[in-house]
């Protein structure tokens, strides 16, 4: 296998476009990442995006964005898989670089959301249909029934859980990128109305616009396109059951563990390692679960990393400097890649008042459903 | 949800049948062709047990449209004495006082409508057993 690096990036504000269509979007944020690297030409796109089908009515992704991009003719394909739809663009991407079959890759992720889809209903196909779905869960009941679990088993309480959106807000707020950049308290969190207990408004990403974009390329070739490549150097992709009710313990993302596993190998580190992370927080619950399973504190500790500063910028382990999903903005299919673009900032300095000080080694985690599938990369400043 | 969807499932939704594994005898539900635990082919037919334990639950305040009429209303996985988990609605009682541990038996329910000249789709709840 090649050695594979970012060498560009590209994004949209996150937040309800409504003068931006799903194509102007891909645009904008793939357009952005050629800009940034000073590239003309691609061999191939990979489109992530959950779906265009049912948020706009439109597939068949992948030809339609390269069109627009300009680059007819050019390899591309959508992949999907749900809200980890960005992330596993990233790795067919890097696989595609990896194997040495293209030398210039772009993986975007995309979604429209606010064009007046049925967006609970959408979104719940990406849960069972059969199972859960037809018997009236939503995906907040369903991260909900993980919290309670959660708390049932270790004692963790409604306030860790807001204090997870108090952090991501706090981070957000220096993010110009972000959805809602502003600050929120644990009393407004904590008074925020009842989506499904335990888990209130606040506790939950918003509903999003936007797409974000970054070129790959071999490292040996990432010169001639800027000065600060960074490096990916492991992914890790897994699944389990797609109806919660299979998982032995709802209260633990094993898939999540399972990348991490795997991605963790294939960089020859360790979670003690990994000095930032991106953390797929759909729900305040998912940033605790995340945690753990990603091996930065132990199984069942999660719950006060938030409010003890462990996961706050200047913390041991600072998780969703960008403001994570819930204020940046969580347009599903665009999130795995924007999630990445901000550890690629950090790695080269770029963060401005977010960065984290002499950050080398980062890590980036997206999931699909209620963990059904997770995706990890794992990037390395050069 | 159109018709032919819904009689494939009518086995499991009605009659709460399931699939025990013959090599190590997990009960999946609905039946699978294979295996969850084992990948082992050789499943035979049970049905569960209408009763269970709550494994966890949450209660639905905003509630997909089709479920508007009934919201707030508990949800919960509940597990049967075959050890088998579903999905389930908790019935009859005071939403909020769903929580894991709680002892509930299934019924036969109406779960949706299907909408406009469409059928009536049925399934199991739970509801306490005090
Ligand atoms: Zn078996």
């Amino acid at each position: 296998m090649r050695e594979v690096a970012i060498v560009g990036a590209g994004m949209t504000r996150f937040g309800e476009l409504w003068n931006q269509s799903l194509r102007d979007m891909f645009v904008e944020a793939a357009a952005g990442a050629l800009n940034d690297a000073g590239a003309d030409r691609l061999d191939t796109i990979y489109v992530g995006c959950m779906s265009g089908g049912q948020f706009v009515g439109q597939e068949h992704l992948g030809p339609l964005m390269a069109d627009h991009l300009g680059m007819n003719g050019v390899a591309a394909v959508h992949v999907e898989s749900a809200c980890a739809s960005g992330g596993v663009a990233l790795r067919q991407a890097f696989i595609d670089v990896a194997s040495g079959m293209s030398d210039l890759v772009l993986a975007a992720g995309i979604e429209k959301m606010t064009d007046g889809a049925d967006v609970t209903n959408v979104l719940a196909t990406a849960a069972d249909q059969e199972l859960e779905v037809y018997h009236g869960v939503t995906f907040p009941g369903l991260y909900a029934m993980i919290a309670r679990a959660h708390m049932q088993a270790y004692g963790t309480t409604e306030e860790d859980l807001a204090w997870v959106s108090v952090k991501n807000h706090r981070h957000g707020a220096m993010n110009e990128k972000a959805q809602f950049p502003g600050e929120v308290t644990l009393e407004q969190v904590m008074a925020s109305s009842m989506v499904a207990e335990p888990l209130r408004l606040l506790h939950c990403s918003p509903v999003s616009d936007g797409a974000a974009a970054v070129l790959l390329c071999p490292l040996d070739q990432a010169g001639q396109y800027t000065d600060r490549p960074v490096k990916i150097v492991g992914s890790g992709l897994a699944t389990s059951s797609l109806a919660l009710a299979e998982r032995e313990d709802p209260a633990f993302l094993d898939s999540v563990q399972l990348s991490a596993e795997r991605a963790y190998k294939m960089a020859g580190v360790g979670p003690r390692d990994i000095q930032l992370a991106e953390v797929h927080d759909c729900f305040s619950i998912a940033e605790i679960c995340c945690i753990e399973a990603l091996g930065f504190v132990e199984k069942g500790k999660g719950g006060p990393a938030a409010k003890d500063g462990l996961t706050t910028i200047g913390g041991r382990i600072p998780v969703n400097t960008s403001g994570g999903l819930k204020s940046k903005g969580h347009p599903v299919g665009a999130t795995g890649v924007a999630q990445t673009i901000e550890i690629f900032r950090q790695l080269r300095g770029e963060a401005g008042g977010r960065q984290v000080e002499n950050a080398r080694l980062g890590l980036a985690q997206n999931m699909g459903g209620s963990g059904a599938s997770s995706v990890i990369h794992i990037f390395q400043g050069v | 949800m159109p018709s032919p969807r819904y009689t494939r499932e009518i086995p499991s939704r009605y009659r709460l049948e399931a699939g025990r594994c013959k090599g190590c005898d997990k009960v999946a539900y609905p039946a699978r062709r294979v295996c969850p635990s084992c990948r082992g082919k050789e499943i035979q037919m049970v049905n569960l047990t209408p009763k269970g334990k709550v494994v966890t639950s949450t209660v639905i305040h905003v509630p997909p449209d089709d479920f508007l009429m009934e919201a707030p209303y508990a949800m919960a996985i509940v597990e049967t004495p075959e050890g088998a988990r579903l999905m389930t609605q908790v019935v009859d009682c005071e939403p909020s006082t769903v929580l894991p541990g709680m002892d509930v038996s299934l019924e036969f329910r109406l779960i949706r409508k299907e909408g406009k000249g469409g059928i009536l789709c049925y399934g199991h709840k739970a509801v306490p057993v005090f």
